[in-house]
Formats: structure tokens, sequence, C-alpha cells
């Protein structure tokens, strides 16, 4: 196995609302080695998009709440003042957001902006700039040059995150997450972006933590999956064992509700019920409530990460007992 | 010259009140540098012709007490009116830039301060505490101008602060973030940029005012001094002969009227030219 990158402690992040503490992210332990896509699957709300921030210390400040390690090549950036984590955004891990169609500074052209982000490395301008034109045909950006000298609403959505993924690979980053990349790009688009996202990281051999509440981009393009429910992890592990034998109940009811070419089953499957609001921690299993096969003791005490084989893992009592979710 | 700068350089031209401000500034400035070309006289130069004499063919303006030829006074007086306008703009801009920003950006205990101040600074009438400032500082013209930089820059700092809190939760603010931007860049780089078109607005509303209010306190005696030939001074010497020798303070008055109206107009084109929306309101 490759080198560990990034490490997730018991990272608990709780946002202060009113009426008391929102558990957003609860408990999470999983890890990122170079040259890897870990995809982070989950509802919306499930804490996804807080991981992501959190990492790269970029929650709104003052009303949340961290406990936990956040371990980037042995270090805890939690422990990092302001000047060492401004060193270490988009130098060693890079942020792509969801939304494309914003993230761009509206008064400058596009180049300027990704040639800005190199000169930060102290590299002369003439170099910059073909730099810039070379990371514009890395991304598959048609006609270099002229989009190079566009402003950002010259550009469709799709050459916006053609930009940012330029933008964020010109420093060359280790680590590079993705939240929800994709989300305001149609289908055709989205293909593309992945294409070039999984073709990144075979020349770069970068890390990628992908976003998403995309099954079927998961099954596209990650390695490992860790799949989220109301903040916590429930299950991580290897992409095709994930998909092939799904250990929690609510990963197997995920995949049963995701249309497949080969079911024809007229309506697809859901799962009854909604996602717990979880203030204030109390003990129990989060998806207790929405659980087929739950048990009293689901409603009173709280999995642990029990470890199936070494690579993965699942937070739930039935594999304690040895028992399977019947798929 | 791209279609952009093609549209704008259109909407000028097709702006009255741009245009027609434009050509009044245009007139004022090319006055102030040729002013020694120009002036028939120096400003200093005394007894150039009678005492008091009304406005004639050797003297247009007339003469002063003194036998100073008006015209010249006025005409070199423009210089102290652009100097004005040029320091006293730049002083508000940079107070009122940081200020702003920084309030807007950071939040907080920052913005706590300097919101009160600016709450401060708008609820005593501007001139009195211009005129307390100058007394502290010193009456020069100088220090005029800084009295009335430090009662101004409330007025662009609120609109600066209100601007900046919004930009800074764009998207492209968060990704100059995750790209390891320091606050500094982030506040000057990032978001300043897209301030620029309100301020170019701010600045050229906020002008004709700044002028006024030197000129006043000049016209108070506590700005430019004797024999400088600000007009300001000069419109309240000549209050003492209103009667016998009027033209040496309408001259004066008229020059002044002129560039506040020329400042005035610019700024209205400008700003209907570059804030659509508050044209249409």
């Amino acid at each position: 196995m490759s080198e560990e990158l990034l490490r997730l402690e018991n990272l608990s992040i709780d946002y202060k609302v009113k009426g008391g503490y929102l558990s957003a992210v609860n408990d999470v332990n999983l890890s990122v080695h170079r040259g890897e896509i870990l995809a982070v699957v989950g509802e919306s709300g499930c804490g996804k998009s807080t991981i992501a921030h959190a990492i790269m210390n970029l929650l709104p400040g003052g009303n949340e709440s961290i406990e936990g390690k956040i371990i980037f090549k042995g270090e805890d950036l939690r422990t990092y003042n302001r000047r060492q984590m401004e060193a270490i955004r988009g130098k060693d891990i890079g942020m792509i957001f969801q939304n494309p169609l914003d993230s761009l500074n509206p008064v400058y052209k596009t180049g300027k902006q990704v040639e800005e982000a190199i000169l930060l490395d102290g590299i002369d301008r003439v170099q910059a700039w073909n730099k810039v034109l070379e990371l514009y045909k890395d991304v598959k950006m048609p006609d270099a040059e002229v989009r190079a000298n566009s402003f950002p609403h010259e550009l469709s959505g799709g050459m916006r995150q053609r930009v940012m993924i330029a933008m964020m690979l010109s420093r060359n980053p280790e680590l590079l997450i993705a939240d929800e990349p994709t989300t305001a790009l149609d289908v055709t688009i989205e293909a593309q972006i992945l294409e070039i996202i999984k073709d990144l990281k075979k020349t770069y051999d970068t890390a990628i933590m992908l976003i998403t509440h995309n099954f079927g981009l998961v099954a596209e393009v990650a390695d490992k999956i860790a799949v989220m429910y109301a903040g916590e992890v429930i299950e991580y592990g290897d992409v095709y064992e994930i998909f092939e034998k799904p250990l929690h109940p609510y990963t197997t009811l995920l995949m049963k509700a995701l249309p497949r070419r080969t079911k024809h089953e007229g309506r697809l499957q859901t799962i009854d019920g909604n996602v717990p609001r979880i203030l204030d921690k109390k003990p129990g299993c989060r998806f207790a409530n929405r659980c087929p096969y739950a048990m009293e003791k689901c409603q009173s005490e709280t999995p642990p990460e029990i470890f199936v084989s070494e690579e993965h893992k699942c937070r739930c009592f039935l594999m304690e007992e040895g028992k399977e979710a019947e798929a | 010259m791209s279609s952009k700068s093609k549209e704008t350089l259109h909407a000028c031209l097709h702006n009255v009140n741009f245009m027609i401000g434009f050509f009044m500034l245009l007139s004022v400035i090319l006055v102030a540098i040729f002013a020694d070309k120009l002036a028939p006289f120096g400003y200093t130069d005394q007894l150039v012709g009678p005492q008091f004499e009304a406005p004639s063919a050797a003297h247009w303006f007339g003469t002063d007490e003194l036998g100073r030829d008006v015209l010249s006074r006025v005409i070199y007086g423009t210089r102290i009116t652009l100097k004005v306008a040029a320091l006293g703009a730049s002083l508000e801009l940079i107070i009122g830039v940081v200020v702003g920003l920084s309030c807007g950006y950071f939040g907080g205990a920052i913005d706590h301060v300097f919101t009160f101040l600016t709450d401060l600074t708008w609820c005593i009438p501007g001139t009195i505490l211009a005129l307390a400032v100058v007394t502290l500082i010193g009456k020069s013209l100088t220090n005029s101008v800084i009295a009335i930089a430090m009662v101004c820059w409330a007025s662009y700092a609120r609109p600066i602060r209100a601007k900046t809190m919004s930009l800074k939760t764009m998207a492209f603010v968060e990704t100059g973030k995750a790209f390891g931007e320091s606050s500094a860049a982030l506040m000057f780089r990032y978001i300043l940029p897209n301030v620029i078109p309100s301020l170019i607005v701010m600045v050229s509303t906020t002008l004709p005012g700044t002028i006024l209010s030197t000129t006043t306190l000049s016209f108070l005696g506590m700005g430019s001094q004797a024999p400088s030939p600000d007009w300001g001074l000069n419109l309240s010497k000549g209050m003492d002969y209103i009667g016998s020798a009027p033209w040496l303070s309408i001259f004066p008055g008229i020059a002044l009227v002129y560039t506040v109206l020329g400042f005035s107009l610019l700024g209205e084109g400008v700003r209907d030219i570059l804030d659509p929306h508050l044209k249409s309101q």
C-alpha cells in the first residue's frame, strides 16, 4: 500500500445552533493514501462538506467546535496557526468547490488567475504563462490560448470548472479535495470532468478526496468509498467490495435504490423516513429509526466501527453477531 | 479595443451630463496647467492697475484693494482647487477603503469600533467637526483638506463595508482562501477590484462636496491664508467691499460654481454609465 497522506482521527464537529449542539460530524476515522481516490458519499447534510472544509480549516468559524485530529503527512493540521495553514492550502492540499460558476474572480481573465496561482511559487511570468497553457491542455480546454484570455463570464460552467481544476493542479498539490465538483454540470460534462480527474490522478499521482452524493460517479472513478450517514462514516472499504457486498443496512438499501439497467421493477426502491437532525449527542445508532434490522440495543448503544476485513469496516451491531444484512 | 470598452465609450459619448461635465472639467484642468501662460499678471503682483477698478478691457475681472488683477488670481485659484480635489479625494479614499474593507472582511470588534466611529462622524455636522480639527492641527490649506477627509471618509467606508460583506461570501473568495492567499491579498486583490466600479461612482459624487467644504473652511479663514488666490478666501475678503466692488467676490464665486458643477455633472454621468441600477430607480 502506498504512503498514507491524510488521516482523520476521531474527528467530531458540532455546530452550535438554537437549542443545543448540532452534531454534523461524529467520530470519523478515515485515511487517504497517495495516488488514491477516496469517495465520500452520503445524502445532503450528512457532513461531507463539513469534513472537507474542516481539513482546509475553512469552516466559517465562531459557532463550531471541533474535536479529534486531522493528520496530514504526520502532522496535526489543527495545531497549525493561520500562517502555516495558508502555506498548506493550495500548495499541499487543493480544493475544488461545488459551484464553478462563481468560484472565479469576475474581474480578472481566467488565465491570469491561474497564472497568479503559479506565481505564488516564485516562477517567472513567461514560464508561468506557458505552464498555464499547458495546464489548460491538461484539463482538455478547447482553444487554450483564447480561453486563457477570456473572462469567467465568457466561459461555460464546464469550462469554468476546468479552469478551477487547472488552478488547483497548477501547484501540484499532493491531496486534492473535490467537493461535489460536478453537481452544477450536466451529465456529458460531468463524464468529461471525471475523465480529467482520473487522468490527473495517473499523471500526477495526486490523492483525491471526492465528495459526492452520486453513487454512479463513485463507481466510475473511486478506489475506496466512505459512506456517511448523519455525520458518521457507517461503512468504508474498497469500491468493488462495497458495490458487490454492501454490509451496512443503509448501504444495502442505497444500492437497492440505485436505478439499474438490468432491473425492470417499475418504481425505484426508497428508504422510509428522513435523516434525523442530531441535536445533542445521545447513544444509539443514528440509522436505527429507519433500519429494517434494528434491534433493541441499536436504540440505546452506539455501534462501534467493526473491521470485517483489514480494509473494510462497518458501523453496525449486525457485524458483531456475524450476521449480514440480506441484500 | 474590446467590444466592452467600445460599449463604455459609446455610453460616455451619449451621456449629456458626462460630456458637459467632462468638458467643463477639462477646461478647468487646462486653465490650471497653463495658468502661467494665461494669467496676464502674477497673483501677488500689486498695483498692476488702479485699486478697485471695475471690470474693463485691461482688467477683465477688475482689480482688488491692492490693485491686483482679479482675473489672474481666479486663474491661479484653479490650481488650488484642483489640488484640494486630488488630495482630499485620495485621503478620503485611502481611509475609507482601508476601514471599509477591514470592517467588512474581519467583522467582529474591528467592525464594531469603526462602525461606531462612522456613526459618530455622521451625527456631528461636518463643517463644525472640520473646524474643530483645523483648530487642533493648525490653519493651512493642507490641514483643512486633512480635516475634511477626517470627516468625509465615513461616506466611503460605509458602502464599501456593505459591499465587502456581500463579496466575501462569494465562492471565488473562498477559492482564493483555499489557495493559500493571505487576508490582505484576499481583501485587496480579490474583493477590492470588484468594488472599484462603485468606488468610481462614490468618488465622483462626493468630490464636489469635498471642494465645497474646503472652500467653506477657507471662507471662514481656517484654510488658505493671504495672499493665496484661493477662491474661498477671496470670496470672504471680497465680502468687505460687496457694495462698492462686487466683482471681487462674484468672479471667484462663478469660478467655484463652474468647477463644482463640472464635477457634479461628471459624477452624475459616471453614475449613470457605471451603475444602471441606480439610474432605473
